[in-house]
């Protein structure tokens, strides 16, 4: 009996991702958790500790919602550019200048200016600041075709440096006793919370951002014209729509959004900026976009769960002493048992006919 | 600047260079077969740490040289099955091995952090060392540098002068043809996998076995990636990858020694550099590579044949 694999007529509907996903975490979770007990962990301890205290308390679903806002942006960005099979990497270098960008703005206005001119002002700098660095990557594929990929993960590099240099340098708060920080900024400089919440405005933000964004993809011109040029480059040629164009504006974009994040962050999470507002959102984002299948809706459902995973291993961290990484390598096992599943969404195997 | 301050700092770049180079050639083995491997910075970083793990459970570097081969081996086959048989996107594929393997290698590393393993040491060849400039910058290495000027010539042979090699490049121009004239070239694929992923694992034990002595995590600090763009400039052949890699040897080598002088540049702007540079030869090798095309298949899986 021979059996030969043949495509899919139609690729599965909605819940065979949903099946694919659910098994992805399973066996990540799997692999964790085996490799916890090969260091002499207790696996179902650790694993009751990761998936447990997320939803254990009101204090760590704050946490989730918190951490999901950055994630949430940079990962729609990224999904945009994936649209496109254009591969925007670097979200974390994005969201680091668009914390820089933010920063900048806030030390040298945070004692002047209203609240309510601050703190869009700080927004603007951080998106332009943000789209400004993967406008690099943009200018170097669309002129000299430069594989965006690498461009984008060395920028990640060097604009993690590029906030090391100033916060080491010129932006060094003297009062920090020779810690690598800003100084704290101005009240006016801080997206304030939610009412009765540690959430800040941000989520707010986030829920308009996605709306918007998903309506422009599904029902402009816009969104009509990347859908295009992602599936069939040439037919988009063909059409006359501008393809390199498109392909710098999704760039520039994500970039925009990541520096958001990135302004979110130092404002309502930290502020002031410091090394370790560096957490490789912009790298779990390319998961959260990946996973999510790039549909905004789902986006937002992802990126809650890999910040859940976070909290998670922040427990994990503390009561069973695992290293960080332990997250990352779930992650990394996720997203390819996820690739893997989706084979069976777009394949089938069946018996030869004879 | 004189010779007697040149020649170390070029001794410098060939040995910062050599892990890169490494890889370099196993990344164009891949890809010359069809197969973008955007995990050679996690495969790199797993062939460091199971390299460095066994020499030091052993006490036999050459022993954790064959485990980096195989462990870089492992990670990249991994990368292969899920491209070739789950038929999965290059691209998402390779980050999300890079994503799982370095994730891995810090989390197993962890506990190694700043211990010492037995490694290579500079090994001067006698006679050949005598040779003025040469001599201390290219025979005064250690032995995994000698090994690797055998590469170019190795690789080069290996892709244009024998069977497999013309196999392989089949497999990465036009896998349809290749089938038709019998060629599996899922095997071919993986066995490009299988040596490139050695070959890149070596590179990274060269960074915990032979440029330093240490486990730390991250050690490989983007070179994987930078091995990466590297094929581009050297226009997918193995030659040109060796002038590419020492060119950022020497990078790497002079903002150490600049660094080390105690210049009044902040080493956060220092450190750049290689990524900088990195940007820049992409760039510019990209707009002339334009007529020296990749592998026609690359990055593409061939649907199923009924």
């Amino acid at each position: 009996m021979a059996f030969v694999v043949r495509k899919r007529r139609e690729p599965l509907p909605w819940w065979g991702s949903c099946l694919v996903f659910l098994g992805a975490v399973a066996v990540a979770l799997a692999v964790g958790g085996a490799l916890l007990s090969f260091q002499g962990k207790p696996a179902w301890r650790g694993m009751g500790i990761l998936l447990g205290s997320p939803v254990g308390s009101v204090w760590a679903l704050e946490d989730c919602v918190l951490k999901a806002i950055p994630l949430f942006l940079c990962a729609l960005g990224v999904g945009l550019s994936f649209r496109m099979a254009v591969w925007n990497i670097g979200a974390e270098g994005q969201f680091a200048l668009g914390a820089v960008g933010a920063t900048g703005v806030a030390l040298t206005w945070g004692a002047t200016l209203p609240a309510w001119v601050l703190l869009p002002l700080m927004a603007i700098a951080a998106m332009v600041a943000g789209g400004l660095w993967a406008m690099i990557a943009a200018a170097l594929r669309v002129w000299c075709g430069a594989n965006e990929t690498i461009v984008t993960l060395m920028l990640n590099y060097i604009g993690i440096l590029v906030l090391e240099f100033l916060v080491f340098g010129p932006w060094k708060d003297p009062a920090s006793f020779g810690f690598p920080m800003t100084a704290e900024f101005a009240p006016a400089a801080l997206v304030p919370a939610l009412p009765g919440t540690r959430i800040h405005w941000g989520v707010v933000l986030c829920l308009v951002v996605g709306v918007l964004l998903s309506w422009v993809l599904r029902a402009s011109r816009a969104g009509f014209e990347i859908a295009v040029c992602g599936q069939n480059p040439a037919a988009a040629r063909y059409a006359r729509i501008p393809y390199a164009a498109w392909v710098a504006v999704v760039l520039v974009a994500g970039g925009a959004l990541a520096g958001l994040a990135g302004f979110l962050e130092v404002s309502a999470a930290l502020g002031r900026l410091q090394p370790s507002i560096m957490t490789g959102y912009g790298y779990t984002a390319i998961v959260v976009a990946w996973l999510s299948g790039l549909r905004s809706g789902s986006v937002a459902v992802v990126a809650l769960f890999l910040a859940a995973l976070r909290v998670g291993l922040e427990s994990l961290q503390l009561d069973l002493q695992v290293p960080a990484a332990f997250g990352t390598m779930v992650e990394g096992t996720m997203l390819l048992m996820v690739l893997v599943g989706g084979f069976w969404t777009r394949y089938q195997i069946v018996r030869r006919q004879a | 600047m004189t010779a007697e301050m040149l020649l170390p700092v070029l001794a410098a770049a060939v040995q910062a260079g050599t892990p890169i180079f490494y890889a370099t050639v196993g990344e164009i083995l891949m890809e010359r077969a069809g197969i973008l491997n955007l995990g050679v910075e996690g495969a790199m970083l797993l062939g460091a740490l199971a390299g460095f793990w066994m020499s030091m459970a052993t006490g036999s570097p050459w022993l954790g040289l064959a485990a980096a081969a195989g462990a870089g081996a492992a990670a990249c086959l991994l990368h292969g099955v899920v491209c070739t048989y789950a038929l999965a996107n290059q691209v998402v594929s390779g980050l999300a091995l890079t994503i799982l393997a370095t994730g891995l290698a810090n989390f197993l590393g962890t506990p190694y952090v700043g211990l010492a393993a037995p490694g290579f040491d500079p090994m001067p060849i006698p006679g050949l060392r005598e040779i003025p400039v040469l001599g201390p910058v290219l025979f005064s290495q250690d032995v995994l540098v000698y090994f690797s000027y055998a590469l170019p010539v190795a690789a080069t042979v290996g892709l244009s002068r024998t069977r497999w090699g013309l196999r392989l490049r089949a497999a990465g121009e036009s896998p349809t043809a290749c089938r038709a004239a019998g060629l599996s070239v899922a095997r071919l694929r993986l066995g490009a996998c299988l040596v490139g992923g050695m070959l890149i694992g070596v590179g990274g034990a060269y960074l915990s076995l032979a440029f330093t002595h240490l486990w730390t995590n991250g050690v490989t600090a983007g070179r994987g990636w930078i091995a990466v763009a590297l094929v581009i400039f050297a226009f997918w052949r193995p030659g040109r990858a060796m002038v590419g890699a020492y060119l950022f040897g020497g990078v790497m080598a002079f903002q150490l020694r600049l660094q080390a002088a105690g210049t009044a540049v902040p080493s956060s702007l220092l450190l750049m550099l290689p990524y900088v540079l990195t940007i820049v030869v992409l760039a510019v090798s990209s707009r002339w590579g334009r007529f020296f095309g990749a592998p026609a298949a690359l990055g593409i899986n061939p649907e199923p044949s009924e």
